[in-house]
């Protein structure tokens, strides 16, 4: 089985938004999306369990983002592609998910991971924007997968509990954070990743115009910054017997029960 | 009662091991340096640029010539200094390469001014010739780290981070190498299901570059009887950076105020405040910790001096951004190590000891004593010597005599002692000794081990600020100002005896400025996952051993 | 402004969230449709109006019965193609994050997501986003239509105003590859309680409560409030309550609307993993403890006292 793991390169340590783009600040340290860990380990996995194959980790993101990339094949990916151009930056959901399956459709793969969320952008929706645009089956915050007889039955984790899914292959899956334990990359393994096959694309090289990627393709904006909403007038009282009652009726007044 | 009575069940031969990877498996390397810090960064460089004129040389060395191991999250993570930077070294490791100005500092010192404190007032003295700075630059340690760590890339070395040296390989009496450590072990040891054992990297030199308090630097000393008579001592540094609304023109230094000067209290040290650039200030407290009081907290001096006008004033409309804490070896030259080598094996830098507490200064000696490693080794290598042939590394020795570091050191060698006699005598003898330039008093006064002085109590507690959060904060504020996100269910990597009385427990309660230790009533209870490595506890009765690779502060901007 | 909201149904009922949705949008004045999606749910349709819907679609369909995305993103897409809408409004649910997302894929339209708030200032409509661990609200916005946004869980309560809505059936047509995964085996029941990720009250405990045997008051409020329990670190290390509770900066990050902190001193490595909630009542017994600072209701008193009679009261309520 051929497995394609998108991965993102997310910031390190305290983040900060740039005030001027508005936008996450990215210049500085950063790592691989630790939900992307999840993906990959999954793929490594797969692949172990079915004994061949290929696992491959896909990114969209600065020259940077190298270092996620060199991390996943750290923990075993055979190969890396990293879709890198300044007139992505600022890319949205739309963007972003059109580069990525463009990227995809290059490699045909039978299945297509993702983590189940970005650590940056608290968004879980890139996996599902990208089935729709490779026009494939998806599922999302899958808790374990089975590959049988061509097809991957999966747990899925919802508000109400868990649900078991079946799909064809090819597909699209975004497992979540209990599905594993991801892997320490071991020092050789390390060591190793460096002289793996890792390409970089242009947006030109997946045949994108400026028009639909960066800002230019995105459809949605930041306007501004603001402080967050105070949490309005804190009160404090001390309990003289009475505070059980004063917290029933704040919660009352509060409209929680 | 004191520290030392309560010795911890640590023993070095733990972290002494052959090689236990079957052959084909080790991981082999030309030379292997432990510490991405300035000297370790330095010696790869300085191995790079030697290799790259020597290309038969590089060729032998295999598929990986040079590979640094450091065991926080990235180069620069566990960084911390002060810092004003004497460049001469850089200038000479990057002599045609590199000016100074493609240097990540903040600029030359221009001003200073020292300052004798006493709670409500700050009296202008003249600045110490051993402190003056002309020439130096300003600078966060963790960033010209990680400068130096992509220029060590660019000269062909391979950087591991958050990878622990755990033990030294020893065989047949030299040193093959290190034995990395492992990761995913639950709190008890257990290994949990994503286990990574560590592995054996063997190389043809070894170089210890660890930094203050060396984990395998201190195991190699007493592997190989490399000690010297007088134990090493330690100060500790507590240290935040602001970003401010007003520029600071001067590099600023404070003696007294809140230390105590009288002798029975030992209360050594001294803070500092420095500019970086328009728009931050970083300021620091310094304490020897061969302190006395059990209540004595430098986290909670450095609060209490941000109080004082002279501080307060500094930091008005500002916001604390970063915050870290590290010792700093104040031996000097009676402490350095009888022999800087063993077979195979090389130490430099903060770990031997090499810092100039008059001169606040030992970030030029790691560089220098990195470079003079990488000479000495690659000499060897060229003779086609192996290098753990007994003495084919004494060149290092030999290098570092002749080096403006043994020559500083030399001068100022009894002065942290002198400050043993309280502020007052000890500032009298340090004027002498800097007066004859280390010729009075003769000889050299000897060390007494941090954790050997008797402990005493005073309320000194009852006067640290409560913290308001906007200037002055509590332990564990800083430790997420440091970046610490430590996985919470590692095994404890601190070594102590839990059943110590509650002077014992209370002293390490506040000494820990990242609330490590809490005593219980009945021994003292440890938070290991807030440690930021600082490694007071090795001089005050504990030890302190690498945690999992990554683990610790991820310091940027200290 | 043609506004479209997904209502999303677990069993026979509509979810509460698209209701608080619906109302919300109602409340701007906005021309509001509702959509069902599902098997069998025509009923469903009448409750929406109450809510502020002056039309609800509704595509009723075997093929519908699942709670899957791509059968509704392809009901969706047809909806918009034929009738227009200006915005497409979601409430989370894992169900909705990926209908949403295929949405704005298929109709190369903006989706914002993890919304709490949106407005329309000067005309255009602008979303509010809490971001990096809710410390600062970035304002967002579309660059074209149908805009598309995912709302936080427990934005908007639902306002019934009592209207009635027209309802419409629209056309299912699906696509091949929107039947390729399906459904074996629906929603096992999990373990008692809500998840504390999920949960709308989140009771947490920390080393005032003494000792561990004290957690079982924290259960017995966190039951009688149907919420979730959750632990400090310090008492996680302790060993007095699992990890998978652990709420903060190396444990779990939680908003539940109502986040009742006992015995919890509200040290910043906590406070970043709860900081998001609604509502944060607190009891200790140290006055000068730092939760105060960011807590709505701050009581200073004994958790051994105050929650069990806490725990009988709310219990009281809920019997009336």
């Amino acid at each position: 089985m051929k497995i394609a793991v998108c991965v993102k390169h997310v910031p390190e340590g305290t983040k900060r938004i740039d005030p001027t783009t508005k936008r996450l600040d990215r210049g500085g340290e950063g790592a691989l999306n630790p939900f992307d860990a999840n993906a990959v380990e999954e793929a490594l996995r797969l692949k172990q369990a079915t004994g061949e194959g290929e696992v491959l980790v896909v990114s969209l993101g600065p020259a940077k983002a190298q270092d996620a990339l060199r991390k996943a094949l750290a923990m075993g990916a055979d190969r890396a592609v990293l879709v890198t151009d300044d007139a992505a930056a600022g890319s949205d959901l739309v963007a972003t998910s059109r580069a990525l399956a463009q990227a995809l459709e290059r490699e045909n793969a039978d299945l297509v991971l993702f983590g189940q969320q970005g650590n940056d952008s608290d968004g879980a929706v890139l996996g599902a924007a990208v089935a729709d645009r490779l026009r494939r089956p998806m599922v999302s915050q899958v808790a374990e997968v089975t590959h049988a007889d061509g097809k991957l039955t999966v747990k899925r984790q919802t508000e109400f509990g868990y649900d078991v899914i079946e799909t064809q292959l090819p597909a699209v899956v975004a497992v979540s954070d209990a599905i594993n334990e991801p892997r320490y990359p071991s020092l050789k393994g390390i060591m190793g990743a460096k002289s793996k096959p890792q390409a970089t694309l242009s947006a030109d090289d997946l045949g994108l115009t400026a028009e639909v990627v960066g800002v230019g393709g995105s459809r949605t904006e930041v306007l501004e910054l603001k402080a967050p909403p105070s949490r309005g007038e804190s009160r404090k009282i001390e309990d003289d017997g009475s505070a059980a009652q004063a917290i029933i009726d704040f919660l009352t007044e509060k409209r929680l029960i | 009662m004191k520290p030392a009575d309560f010795a911890p069940p640590f023993r070095a031969s733990d972290y002494v091991a052959p090689p236990t990877d079957p052959e084909n498996e080790r991981i082999d390397v030309g030379v292997l340096i432990v510490g991405a810090g300035p000297g370790g960064l330095a010696c790869a460089i300085r191995i790079g640029q030697l290799l790259d004129d020597a290309p038969e040389i590089r060729e032998r060395l295999g598929e990986v010539p040079v590979v640094v191991l450091e065991k926080g999250k990235a180069p620069g993570s566990h960084l911390l200094s002060g810092a004003v930077v004497n460049p001469r070294s850089l200038r000479r490791l990057f002599k045609g390469r590199k000016r100074i100005e493609d240097m990540p500092f903040y600029g030359p010192v221009e001003h200073e001014s020292v300052y004798f404190l006493t709670a409500n007032r700050a009296l202008r003295i003249p600045t110490p010739p051993t402190m003056q700075n002309d020439g130096n630059h300003v600078a966060s340690l963790a960033r010209l780290g990680r400068w130096l760590a992509e220029q060590a890339e660019e000269s062909g070395a391979m950087l591991l981070p958050e990878t622990p040296a755990h033990k030294l390989l020893v065989d047949g009496g030299r040193a093959r190498g290190v034995r990395t450590g492992d990761k995913g072990r639950g709190r008890n040891g257990e290994e949990l299901g994503n286990f990574e054992p560590g592995a054996d990297v063997v190389a043809r030199v070894t170089v210890l570059a660890e930094g203050t308090q060396g984990h395998l630097t201190g195991v190699a000393l007493e592997r190989f009887g490399l000690q010297s008579e007088n134990p090493q001592v330690w100060a500790l540094g507590v240290k935040e950076v602001w970003k401010v609304a007003k520029p600071l023109d001067r590099v600023i230094h404070t003696m007294g105020w809140p230390l105590r000067p009288q002798a029975k209290y030992r209360e050594f040290g001294g803070s500092f405040i420095y500019p970086m650039g328009d728009d931050m200030v970083t300021l620091g407290m310094v304490v020897g910790l061969d302190y006395r009081d059990v209540e004595l907290s430098v986290h909670d001096l450095l609060q209490e001096l941000k109080t004082h006008t002279l501080v307060r004033g500094i930091l008005e409309g500002g916001e604390r951004v970063a915050w870290g804490a590290k010792t700093i070896p104040e031996g000097g030259f009676v402490s350095l190590p009888k022999q800087l080598h063993a077979p195979g094996l090389l130490i430099c830098g903060d770990g031997a000891g090499m810092v100039n507490v008059p001169a606040l200064k030992g970030i030029h000696y790691a560089i220098e004593s990195g470079s003079l490693a990488a000479e000495a080794a690659f000499a060897a290598l060229r003779r086609g010597e192996t290098p753990w042939r007994p003495g084919a590394l004494a060149a290092y020795d030999e290098a570092i005599r002749q080096s403006f570091i043994w020559k500083d050191l030399q001068q100022v060698r009894n002065m942290r002692q002198a400050f043993g006699r309280g502020f007052w005598l000890g500032g009298a003898f340090a004027g002498a000794m800097t007066a004859s330039r280390g010729k009075f008093p003769p000889g050299n006064t000897r060390t007494e081990r941090d954790s050997e002085q008797e402990l005493l109590r005073t309320d000194r507690a009852k006067s640290y600020p409560a913290p308001d959060g906007k200037l002055t904060f509590d332990k564990l504020s800083s430790v997420f100002a440091s970046g610490n996100k430590t996985r919470d269910d590692q095994p404890n990597h601190i070594v102590i005896r839990r059943d110590v009385p509650g002077e014992v427990a209370q002293l390490w309660e506040r000494m820990c400025p990242a609330q490590v230790y809490e005593a219980t009533g009945d021994g003292v209870d440890v938070t290991p996952s807030n440690c930021v490595q600082c490694g007071a506890i090795t001089a005050k009765g504990g030890r302190l051993t690498p945690p999992e690779g990554g683990s610790g502060p991820e310091y940027t901007l200290t | 402004m043609a506004t479209l909201v997904f209502l999303e149904h677990h069993g026979s009922e509509l979810l509460k969230g698209g209701l608080g949705v619906l109302s919300k949008a109602a409340s701007l004045g906005d021309d509001v449709s509702g959509i069902v999606i599902g098997s069998g749910v025509r009923g469903l349709a009448d409750e929406a109006g109450k809510f502020g819907a002056a039309r609800v679609y509704v595509a009723d369909d075997a093929q519908l019965e699942a709670p899957l995305p791509q059968p509704r993103v392809d009901v969706l897409a047809q909806l918009v193609r034929d009738k227009g809408a200006d915005s497409i409004l979601f409430a989370n649910s894992v169900l909705a994050a990926d209908t949403a997302a295929g949405l704005a894929a298929r109709l190369d339209a903006g989706l914002n997501w993890d919304l709490v708030d949106i407005a329309r200032n000067d005309g255009k409509l602008v979303g509010t986003r809490p971001a990096l661990q809710d410390s600062v609200y970035v304002e967002v916005g579309w660059t074209s239509q149908p805009r598309i946004a995912l709302f936080r869980t427990g934005s908007f309560d639902p306002v019934a105003s009592g209207g009635a809505a027209e309802t419409e059936d629209v056309p299912v047509q699906l696509e091949d590859f929107s039947t390729g995964a399906r459904m074996v085996e629906q929603a096992h029941a999990e373990s008692e309680g809500p998840s504390i990720e999920e949960a709308d009250v989140v009771v947490a405990g920390g080393r005032g409560l003494g000792g561990p045997e004290n957690f079982t008051l924290v259960e017995g409020l966190a039951k009688a409030l149907g919420g979730a329990v959750g632990a400090t670190r310090a008492v996680v290390d302790a060993g007095w309550y699992p990890y998978s509770t652990q709420v903060g900066q190396t444990g779990k990050t939680v908003s539940p609307k109502l986040y009742v902190a006992c015995g919890i001193s509200g040290a910043i490595q906590h406070k970043v993993g709860m900081q998001g909630s609604g509502v944060i009542v607190a009891i200790n017994k140290d006055p000068n403890a730092p939760i105060f600072d960011f807590s709505d209701l701050g009581v200073v008193g004994d958790v051994h006292q105050i929650v069990p009679k806490l725990t009988e009261l709310v219990e009281q309520r809920k019997g009336q």
